[in-house]
């Protein structure tokens, strides 16, 4: 099973790194971004019987290490369910 | 007083606060490997600056889970000290032993220079020989040392009197320009509930002896050392 999770930093939290991208873009003539905030995806590919297992264990993961909960928000993706098609 | 000087795969004061500690304080010291679980022998033990696992996920988010400071909450309640420098005090947040978090420096640059701190509370296990409000100097080494709370993290802070130091000007004065990184309220270094868990982003072992500058990193050592004979706790253990 593959899945993606997004890790961001919440909200109200000062990204400077967003702000020196987005004036980097606005340097290349792209004046319309109101704003830019860098976050990470981490793709990871597991053994897992069932989606809700998968996810449940993904949710833990981000809690105990993948995500620091004082700055950051996650989000967990099932990509591919990695089931066998039905054989006719 | 013994005390013991972890290594993780990156770090790099490890030298620094080993030399500082046998051969100008004169006191036992021993290096600790990264996965070693057993620190009985230690009454202070030392999460050094640098990169721990390449500062990869986060700085000090790996570190912050392994072996040698899983073993630091038993080694904690056995009554020990744990100091914790630049890498070292992201690791202790990351592990939950101190409060809040450090992000990227506002400025995004890298910061090496002196810094001025503001010794707030003089009455820690780290500071107590030192006065409420005298102003150290010592150096700064970081990218990533913006001290971030929230707002009732903060106010738990403040009511328990766990902000040791903040950042200020030579005379003393806190001040946004004092404040190299951004941090929340010039936090430069902060302690547990019980006062037995410091971490700060400056650098003691640089400021230890005259000819590279300064010596007073060496006064948190003094109160250390000084503290644990004065209540017996060293005779104790």
């Amino acid at each position: 099973m593959r899945a993606r999770v997004f890790v961001r930093l919440k909200r109200g939290i000062l990204d400077p790194q967003g702000t020196a991208v987005k004036r980097a873009l606005e340097g290349l003539g792209y004046q319309e971004v109101r704003e830019l905030r860098v976050g990470k995806v981490l793709e990871l590919e597991l053994e897992a019987a069932e989606p809700v297992q998968a996810r449940g264990r993904l949710e833990e993961m981000c809690r105990r290490l993948l995500a620091n909960p004082v700055t950051e928000d996650f989000q967990v993706e099932i990509v591919d369910e990695g089931r066998r098609p039905n054989l006719p | 007083m013994r005390f013991g000087v972890v290594i993780f795969p990156g770090t790099w004061s490890d030298c620094d606060f080993h030399f500082v500690i046998g051969e100008v304080l004169h006191q036992p010291v021993k290096y600790v490997w990264h996965r070693d679980t057993d620190l009985s022998e230690y009454d202070c033990v030392i999460l050094p600056g640098g990169f721990s696992y390449g500062d990869y996920l986060r700085a000090g988010a790996i570190a912050g889970r392994s072996p040698v400071v899983e073993a630091l909450g038993d080694f904690l309640a056995g009554g020990g000290f744990v100091l914790g420098s630049c890498n070292g005090f992201q690791i202790l947040c990351e592990a939950k032993l101190l409060p809040g978090a450090l992000l990227r420096n506002e400025c995004l640059q890298y910061r090496c220079q002196s810094t001025f701190l503001f010794v707030e509370n003089a009455e820690t296990p780290f500071t107590r020989g030192l006065r409420p409000g005298q102003v150290l100097k010592m150096p700064i080494s970081h990218g990533e040392g913006k001290y971030y709370g929230d707002a009732e993290t903060l106010r738990i802070l403040r009511g328990r009197n766990q902000i040791v130091f903040r950042y200020c000007t030579e005379a003393g004065e806190i001040t946004k320009e004092a404040n190299p990184n951004g941090s929340v309220e010039n936090i430069a270094g902060i302690m547990n509930e019980e006062g037995t868990v410091l971490g700060l982003m400056p650098h003691p072992e640089r400021a230890a002896e005259s000819a590279l500058g300064g010596t007073d990193g060496l006064l948190l050592f003094h109160s250390l050392i000084g503290s644990l004979i004065e209540d017996g706790s060293f005779l104790k253990r």
